[in-house]
Formats: structure tokens, C-alpha cells, sequence
């Protein structure tokens, strides 16, 4: 059946290149959207065709998901457009220039990535596992052996927030102007079953694919049905003042958690192996809790207001 | 693996040449993660290719997909506020900007 895999591996290639394609130059900024999110799905399959399965779940909750609903939401807000072609039809033809360094450019990175020497981290990452405290080996890499580097993810997570907040509170209403009457029973049927997932993928990060990361993202999601079904339940700073700190709360613990193994003679973010089990979950369960919340307050897109008009919307 | 090493370089050329040619920032942000995405399946394949699979390049896949969301967020905002903005004075739509 060797045939059948490249010939899948094969139609999965030429689909992502038309789809981004499609996703830059199809007609209608809707268009594009909507081939920018089929683009992530197909994505998701082929990371499953490269044995990442961790990639794999992060994409389709994040990079389809979340992307997508950040950008259809940025589209409704966007204003009209004003006629003009979307893309430059001078610049874009303009042939003596683009296809000789396109061709280049094209042949020079295929070259680089054939030749490119694969890196050999599995024999020592699978070695040190017995002392990472959990079974999965890209639990362990993030949280445990380069637990700085997801430090810093969530750091940034947090800045983008910061950052989107300080633009200015929040004017429009987030809701559709005609919700769907359905949408808010199925939102409360649905939103348990968010949690649900949320909390299995959380669980099964220590010793199988899945992890902080697509379980905040579930989670998210689950807020962001809620926020579009009507409900304001979240971040004013009237009513919810002290929840916000659950925004911070990962990159808190995870500071805290480098810093107080320096304190029983370890180095920075060196777990001792008896503890890493525990501390790693500890972690998860927090980073998850605040991406969950990251990512519903980017998408929000400003900051909230003090208290939410609970008036219904014109 | 080698289809999915062309697509990773068809994918970063695609994304560049997005990035510079389309006018509309919503377009420019798309083609931006093309880009990222196309990194990320280099990344990707070239763990595959190693013996045993590599997990580290997967962390950093896993890590660079939340930057790369974080930015994105970050871009649309900047990106719709300058639109409005732009408008703000002869357009239809005002902004309430206090």
C-alpha cells in the first residue's frame, strides 16, 4: 500500500498549496478566510502523517479554530471595502523580477531542506525521560526539559493581551445583531462539554498527546460559543476584578515554580525528580486555565468594558 | 517525506510573495501564516526524517503556533483600529475614540 499513502501524501500537498494560495489571492476577503481555515484543518491531517500528534491537536484547536474565529470576527468589524483591487495587478506581474527569484528562492530552500542533516535529540530525550515525571515525550521537552521556552510563550501570550487591551475598551457589540434562537440553548448543551474535553486533554498530556496547550484552547473556544450565544459573563473589571488575575496566573506559577526550586538547592527550573510529576500537572492545570483565558480575551479584541450592557442588543 | 519538504518550500515562497504583493492587511496577516506554517512543516518533516523521532522540534512547533496565534491576534487589532482610523475622519463610521 506504499502507493496509496504517496499518492495521499501527494493530493494533501497540492490541496495546502492551493488552499494558500487561495487564501492570499481568491476573490472576496470572505473567500479567503474561510480557505485560510480549511487550509489549517487539512494542516492538522498532514501533521497526523508526521507523526506529531501533539502538533496536530494544537492546530486544529488553535490555528484553525481560534485563528479562524479571530479572523472572521476581524472581518465583520473590518469597514467596507472600498472598491480597490486586493492585490496590486502592476506589482503583482511584474514577471522579469518575481518568477527568477521566486524560482530561485524556491529551488535554493528545497535544496537546503533536502540536504538538511535531521537533528538528533530523540536518543537523549528519551534517556532523561525516566526523571521528567511524565510518559510523554513532548510533555516533558515543554514542561520540564526547556520549560523556559513555554515560560516565555505564555509571557507572550499575556503581552498580546496587554497589548490588544491598552488599543482602547471594547464599543461594538460582540454578539450577531439576529443571534440564532437555537444558539443559546446550544450553547449552554454544548459548554459542559467543552469543559469536559478541555480537562480529558489536560489529564491525558502526561502520558499520551494532548496538554495545556489544545485544552485551553477547547476551553477557549467554549467561551468564545458563550460570548457569541450572549452571554457576558466575564473580565469587567466591576464584577470580575480579582478573576483577572487568572490571565496571569500561569505565568505566575510557572515563575514561581522556577524560582521555589532554587530555594530546596536546585537550579533554575530543575524540578527534583519526586516532585516533577505533581509540579508538572500543577502547571498544566494553571497554564491551561489562563491560555483558556488568553486567548477568549484576544479575541475580544479591547478591552472590556466595567460592566457589560446586559441589555439585549438592537 | 520529501512531498512534504516541497510543499514547506512552495509554502515559504507562497507566504513571501503574499506578504509583499497583497494590498488588503487582512491578506498580508494570511500570508504571514503561511509563512509561520511553512517553517513549522519544515521543522516538522526534518524531526520525522530523524531516528528516533525527535520531540524537541515538536515543543517548538507546539510553542511557535501560540506565538503565532498571539501575533495574529495583535496584527488584526492594530490593523482594524488603522482602517477605522483612516476613515475615521471623512467615512461613514466614526470610531469613538474617548
Amino acid at each position: 500500500m506504499a502507493w496509496a499513502t504517496v499518492a495521499f501524501d501527494l493530493l494533501l500537498a497540492v490541496g495546502l498549496g492551493w488552499l494558500a494560495w487561495q487564501s492570499m489571492h481568491g476573490t472576496g476577503l470572505f473567500r479567503a478566510v474561510v480557505s485560510f481555515m480549511v487550509f489549517g484543518l487539512l494542516m492538522a491531517l498532514a501533521w497526523v502523517r508526521l507523526d506529531a500528534p501533539d502538533i496536530a491537536l494544537a492546530e486544529a484547536a488553535i490555528g484553525a479554530g481560534i485563528t479562524g474565529a479571530l479572523l472572521l470576527s476581524a472581518l465583520s468589524r473590518w469597514p467596507e471595502a472600498d472598491g480597490s483591487p486586493d492585490v496590486d495587478r502592476r506589482r503583482r506581474w511584474a514577471p522579469g523580477f518575481w518568477m527568477p527569484t521566486a524560482i530561485v528562492l524556491l529551488s535554493l530552500l528545497g535544496l537546503a531542506a533536502w540536504r538538511l542533516p535531521a537533528p538528533g535529540l530523540g536518543v537523549e530525550t528519551a534517556a532523561a525521560l525516566g526523571l521528567a515525571g511524565v510518559d510523554n515525550p513532548v510533555t516533558a521537552v515543554l514542561l520540564n526539559f526547556r520549560a523556559f521556552d513555554t515560560l516565555l510563550e505564555i509571557g507572550i501570550l499575556l503581552l498580546g493581551a496587554v497589548v490588544i487591551w491598552s488599543l482602547g475598551t471594547l464599543s461594538q457589540p460582540l454578539a450577531p445583531t439576529a443571534p440564532s434562537p437555537a444558539l443559546p440553548a446550544l450553547g449552554r448543551l454544548l459548554f459542559p462539554a467543552f469543559v469536559l474535553a478541555s480537562t480529558y486533554l489536560l489529564w491525558r498530556g502526561g502520558h499520551a498527546p494532548g496538554g495545556a496547550f489544545p485544552a485551553g484552547a477547547v476551553l477557549g473556544a467554549g467561551g468564545i460559543l458563550m460570548l457569541l450565544a450572549g452571554a457576558r459573563p466575564w473580565l469587567t473589571s466591576d464584577e470580575h476584578g480579582p478573576w483577572r488575575w487568572i490571565l496571569a496566573l500561569g505565568l505566575l506559577a510557572m515563575l514561581a515554580a522556577a524560582v521555589g526550586v532554587l530555594a530546596v538547592g536546585q537550579d533554575f527550573f530543575q524540578y527534583p525528580p519526586a516532585l516533577a510529576g505533581p509540579l508538572i500537572l500543577l502547571l498544566e492545570l494553571t497554564a491551561g486555565l489562563s491560555i483558556a483565558l488568553l486567548l477568549f480575551a484576544l479575541y475580544l479584541g479591547g478591552q472590556p468594558p466595567v460592566r457589560w450592557d446586559r441589555g439585549p442588543t438592537p | 517525506m520529501t512531498p512534504y519538504l516541497v510543499l514547506a518550500a512552495v509554502l515559504f515562497v507562497l507566504g513571501l510573495h503574499g506578504l509583499f504583493v497583497c494590498r488588503h492587511p487582512l491578506r498580508k496577516i494570511l500570508a504571514l501564516n503561511v509563512l509561520t506554517t511553512a517553517v513549522f512543516l519544515l521543522l516538522v518533516t526534518v524531526a520525522r526524517l530523524a531516528e528516533p523521532l525527535d520531540p524537541v522540534p515538536h515543543a517548538m512547533v507546539l510553542t511557535g503556533i501560540v506565538v503565532t496565534v498571539s501575533t495574529t491576534a495583535v496584527a488584526l487589532a492594530l490593523a482594524a483600529r488603522l482602517a477605522a482610523f483612516g476613515r475615521g475622519t471623512g467615512g461613514k463610521r466614526r470610531t469613538d475614540g474617548s
